[in-house]
């Protein structure tokens, strides 16, 4: 043998580059894969987006005037303006109004107090109530947004308007807490407390994407290197066990990269998703969360025999992520065991990092719990896939 | 060659690898010298993938030992493999790349440096008369241009131990012979290699045979030392209806087997019947009774085939290891 001499660690890097250069060759002649890792986020984004129509307008509205003043029909005035809100009828007390929301007659009652004038024009804080049928989230969360923009165009008008605890994704002005306002517009989403709309959707479409993509190619990337027979050859090469399974992940990694890149940028194009928090603290955030899910993508594979079989595991695993996670389903509204259950989900933790960084402007550093809880479930995952991991045959 | 200086290459003690009940390999004893051809001869399922990759530190025996270039299998296994070549008994390279990046691929996989892998690459393509297809996937290439490439990436990185299980299985004649010319240029250059085959004119052309039957060992030695053994155990007959001649040879306890070619039928005789002299002449009273007239016997060679087949029934030149 003439083989020149050279460090070992600059060898082991060569080699993990060759596999992974080659993995992305293989990638990109791959049409059918390539194409649904572009086309499963645009596709996912624009199905859930659009099916939840960010832009309602004219939710039939009772109203339910107990001031009958010049100010509570000022108010009602502007709120007719906003478009949001026809006011359809007056009702006489709560309980039909109640009635009116049960029989899905309104989606949305207007409650003034008697005491609403009075109220503002000492500077008290006149609390006007709009009970907003919540079963709908899209309808809830419409009429969370437009109270918002009604009170900002009110504040315009010298009267203040903050926002209640209920609309929850709206940060409140720091100057709310040290005065109090002349009218406040409490927001009460009945029946269903978590409101969601293509806003809420999109960052954790992010993570739901990622759950399905990562995995299933990564674990497919392995498995059909055995049923092809290539595995054979390849471990009968000096690559070692750890260089093969770097080599297979960091390709992917960089396509789950783009995929965050593709769901953002969609989501901010067609759902005028705001992005509060810095990007890079996302790119943080989404990086062990990516990790883990190519963990799991190699614990798929060295326990899968056909890619069949392992399409099958990656979507059993799917399955619970995607109900358990809070994605589908309100996770504070969730049965305690099924809390659990996601609690053990790094989905779960992901879209908490995902919602904050990108919805409320969350640093990472409030964050911290969840990352860590991402970060175990990596280790665990690559610990397991690394003992089953074997560069031997059976 | 560190293998030089009368070391085997390949040295198995009482080797056994199981698969839950089945025996694959069943203490083996093997030696293979440096610079030798050394084929492994069996029936499908006789064991000779898995002793390879027993071998290549693939698969960890049951049982036994195996040292390879001197190193123990399975456990040095990863200072092994730069040493090693493979060509597993499917065509295992990636289809989805070109002829130039499968080696290249390979070229760094074993650690090359970027100069000698150029020249390597350079060197294989010359040698294969790779050329015209190097921008051509591997998918696109007829069976025996994907196994020229995968001797190239095999040898890339000139090993001193090359492993081919079956590797000309489905080629046409043509190619097959060009690729044992390639092995001999190999050992020439001073590698060992352990070749598994089906075909006996590629069997008899290996330095020494190793013939398995259910992953025992049942004979080993030169092509010419196996084939002596069977001297006096082989008839041909020149007859006019060879298919009736050979109804009629079927119950004949001294017949092992019966082969028609042509107008002759190849008889290899029972190991307990007597020398093919006697033999021939019974044979040919035995047609006439039977209603054949005419039929003439010869005493001649055994070849490969023979001793393949002898082998098979359980009925050969069994040795007593």
């Amino acid at each position: 043998m003439s083989a020149e001499v050279r460090p070992v660690a600059l060898g082991a890097l060569v080699r993990i580059g060759a596999v992974a250069r080659k993995e992305l060759r293989q990638l990109l002649r791959d049409r059918v894969t390539l194409a649904l890792m572009v086309g499963i986020p645009a596709l996912q984004l624009v199905l859930f987006g659009y099916a939840i129509d960010v832009d309602v307008r004219h939710v039939p509205t009772a109203v339910l005037d107990r001031s009958q003043s010049a100010e509570s029909r000022k108010l009602l005035g502007e709120l007719r303006a906003t478009q949001t809100f026809d006011l359809e009828r007056e009702v006489g007390d709560e309980r039909e109004a109640l009635r009116l929301l049960e029989a899905s007659e309104v989606g949305a009652v207007v409650v003034i107090p008697p005491d609403f004038a009075r109220q503002f024009h000492r500077g008290r804080g006149a609390i006007v109530s709009i009970l907003a049928d919540a079963s709908d989230p899209t309808v809830s969360r419409a009429i969370a947004l437009s109270s918002e923009g009604f009170a900002q165009r009110l504040a315009q008008r010298m009267l203040t308007i903050s926002q209640a605890p209920g609309a929850r994704l709206v940060r409140a002005p720091e100057q709310d807490l040290v005065r109090p306002d002349p009218v406040r517009i409490e927001v009460l989403p009945l029946y269903n407390p978590e409101r969601r709309t293509a806003v809420f959707v999109v960052p954790g479409l992010i993570g739901v994407i990622l759950t399905m993509t990562m995995m299933l190619f990564t674990a497919l990337a392995i498995v059909r290197e055995r049923e092809r027979g290539t595995f054979e050859f390849l471990i009968a090469t000096p690559v070692r066990r750890g260089e093969v399974m770097l080599g297979k992940i960091l390709p992917y990694l960089f396509v789950g990269f783009l995929q965050v890149g593709i769901v953002l940028a969609l989501g901010v194009l067609l759902f005028d998703v705001p992005i509060r928090g810095p990007l890079w603290q996302l790119a943080v955030g989404a990086l062990p969360f990516l990790a883990a899910m190519l963990s799991m993508g190699l614990l798929v594979s060295s326990v899968s025999r056909s890619q069949l079989q392992a399409t099958q595991l990656s979507f059993f695993f799917f399955l619970p992520s995607m109900l358990l996670s809070g994605f589908m389903f309100p996770f504070e509204a969730m049965p305690r065991v099924a809390q659990a259950i996601g609690e053990c989900l790094p989905l779960t933790h992901f879209l908490r990092i995902v919602r904050g960084i990108v919805l409320k402007g969350a640093g990472l550093d409030s964050l911290v719990g969840e990352i860590g809880a991402i970060g175990l479930f990596f280790a665990v995952a690559f610990v397991l896939a690394a003992i089953t991991f074997r560069k031997r045959l059976a | 060659m560190s293998a030089a200086g009368g070391a085997p290459v390949i040295e198995t003690r009482a080797l056994s690898r199981r698969f839950g009940s089945v025996t694959a390999v069943d203490a083996l004893d093997l030696e293979v010298e440096a610079g030798e051809i050394f084929g492994c001869l069996g029936p499908n399922g006789s064991g000779k993938s898995t002793l390879m990759r027993v071998l290549l530190g693939l698969l960890a025996p049951s049982q036994g030992s195996a040292r390879v270039l001197g190193l123990e299998m399975p456990r040095a296994a990863e200072r092994l493999r730069p040493r090693v070549g493979y060509m597993p008994q499917h065509f295992s390279l990636y289809e989805d790349l070109t002829v130039q990046e499968n080696l290249e691929f390979a070229g760094q996989v074993f650690g090359l440096s970027r100069r000698r892998r150029e020249q390597r690459l350079e060197a294989v393509i010359e040698t294969h008369a790779l050329r015209r297809y190097v921008d051509t996937r591997a998918a696109a290439l007829s069976g025996g241009w994907q196994q020229r490439l995968a001797l190239a990436v095999a040898t890339i990185h000139e090993p001193e131990l090359l492993v081919l299980d079956e590797p000309t299985a489905g080629v046409d004649p043509q190619s097959r012979r060009e690729f044992w010319e390639h092995l001999f240029d190999l050992t020439a250059t001073g590698a060992t290699i352990f070749v598994s085959t089906h075909y006996m004119d590629e069997a008899v052309r290996c330095h020494r045979l190793c013939l398995l039957r259910s992953g025992r060992r049942v004979a080993v030695g030169s092509p010419q030392k196996l084939v002596d053994q069977l001297r006096n155990r082989v008839v041909d007959l020149s007859v006019d209806e060879p298919d009736q001649a050979i109804a009629a040879l079927r119950d004949v306890p001294l017949v092992a087997s019966t082969t028609q070619l042509g107008d002759t039928v190849h008889v290899l005789l029972a190991s307990d019947a007597p020398a093919a002299d006697a033999a021939a002449a019974e044979l040919v009273s035995r047609l006439s009774s039977a209603g054949i007239r005419g039929a003439t016997a010869r005493p001649t060679a055994a070849n490969l085939e023979d001793v393949f087949v002898s082998l098979l029934l359980g009925d050969g030149p069994e040795e007593q290891a």
